[in-house]
């Protein structure tokens, strides 16, 4: 029988990889984002354009879901009625955590334009916001720039169950 | 980077107005210049009160009584060939006459004419609903309630359509601040935390030109990241962005720039 050494830890050996625990769950984490549906107004035809085949956020993992209870981040997508707040407040409690907000767009960061009664001046009053994205509508190469930022975000982060509670403004 | 200058007041600045410009007026001409709203209005008359009619626009404008403007709608529909109501709603005159005008803007397909027919009511008052006419007055009169506080008297679900159903105030009327008052600021804080929480809260940002992109406590500038609450003074370097960590990510392939090919021919 042939004698020789194995270096189990090296290419070539077994196909072993050694690495930390936080480093696999944030690395499974970040590579499926399961993200919300919420198209709320024209922001959300920038959303689906980055989820369709030209632009394919397939390839990140990011899938859209039609239920809070699968989703990972909410893309807020537009326009914030005052209407609407509380719907969107029980939706983002119905997420499993971790979970994560991209606020997309004008409207979604300050109320935009609509500087009326009828809308939240920023989703960030009702939830808290991981990452803003500027423009009215953001590109969908601007979308697929945030969430690849939200990816490093989630790996730059312990994987801890506890969640630490995010500040609301 | 340009060099940062403060711009909070811009919007504050009063714009420029002409103190001597008029509003042009449209031309109003009589009924008897048109055969076919000239026979419409002598039927109206024979019937109910007419207290003033005109042409404006080629559209005959009727005012009536507000006691009778179902019968006139219904006399409208069925002998006068108006069949369809395209619009109504109210309008503010609460400041210089203590009521509003009601208008209903009716269409004829055969005739191809509108008419349009209008009534004035006093602040507080009601007006008769006409939706057993037309259903088009459904989604109309709740609109009417839900902007200006009019309600409809025999309408079957008198609510509020646009605004939720625990709003307090009517929109449209012109005394409404258009940026909200007291309880439409506070309404999401209110009904989602409770009033304790609007000092945590704090009260919303309404002037778009106080927020500051050159802030660095609410906002990080991509490329020309500073740590949180130092002042920006506009000559930061530049930092090159990563798509990625440096050390890479597990199974996942790092772009590189450099042997990346950039297409830079728009005509490819």
């Amino acid at each position: 029988m042939a004698q020789h050494k194995i270096n189990y830890t090296q290419n070539g050996g077994l196909p072993v990889a050694l690495t930390s625990m936080d480093k696999v769950v944030n690395w499974g984490r970040s590579n499926s984002l399961w993200a919300m549906t919420y198209g709320l107004a024209c922001c959300g035809i920038e959303m689906m354009a980055a989820g369709a085949s030209r632009y394919d956020f397939d390839r990140f993992g990011t899938i859209f879901r039609a239920s809070p209870r699968q989703s990972d981040v909410m893309i807020v997508a537009g326009t914030l009625t005052k209407k609407h707040s509380e719907f969107i407040k029980r939706l983002y409690d119905q997420m499993t955590e971790p979970r994560w907000v991209i606020s997309m767009g004008s409207c979604a960061n300050t109320g935009g334009m609509f500087n009326t009664y009828a809308t939240v001046q920023g989703v960030d009053r009702i939830i808290p916001v991981d990452l803003y994205l500027p423009g009215c509508a953001p590109r969908p190469e601007t979308l697929q720039y945030g969430v690849m930022l939200l990816q490093k975000k989630i790996r730059a982060n312990k994987a801890s169950r506890a969640q630490k509670p995010k500040r609301l403004m | 980077m340009r060099a940062y200058k403060g711009k909070g007041d811009v919007q504050a600045k009063p714009y420029y107005t002409d103190r001597y410009w008029v509003a042009p007026r449209v031309p109003k001409f009589d009924v008897e210049s048109d055969e076919v709203f000239s026979k419409d209005l002598e039927v109206i008359k024979s019937k109910f009160d007419v207290l003033e009619a005109f042409i404006q626009v080629e559209q005959m404008t009727v005012f009536i009584n507000p006691d009778d403007n179902y019968k006139v709608l219904q006399l409208l529909k069925d002998e006068l060939d108006y069949t369809q109501l395209s619009e109504m709603s109210a309008i503010d005159f609460i400041e210089t006459r203590d009521g509003f005008e009601i208008f209903y803007q009716m269409l004829s397909m055969n005739k191809r004419k509108r008419i349009r027919i209008k009534m004035f009511i006093k602040n507080g008052a009601a007006i008769n609903s006409v939706e057993k006419l037309f259903r088009s007055a459904d989604w109309s009169e709740r609109e009417v309630f839900d902007m200006f506080g009019i309600e409809a008297n025999g309408h079957p679900f008198m609510k509020r359509i646009l605004m939720p159903y625990d709003w307090q105030g009517y929109p449209l009327l012109k005394t409404y601040p258009l940026q909200g008052d007291e309880f439409a600021a506070w309404y999401e804080v209110d009904k989602i935390y409770g009033k304790e929480a609007r000092e945590e809260i704090g009260p919303e940002i309404r002037d778009t030109a106080t927020v500051d992109r050159y802030d660095s406590d609410r906002f990080a500038r991509l490329g020309y990241e500073v740590p949180i609450g130092v002042k920006i003074t506009g000559n930061e370097p530049k930092n090159t962005q990563n798509y990625q960590e440096e050390g890479g990510v597990f199974l996942i392939r790092k772009l590189d720039k450099d042997s990346s090919k950039v297409i830079d021919d728009p005509q490819r």
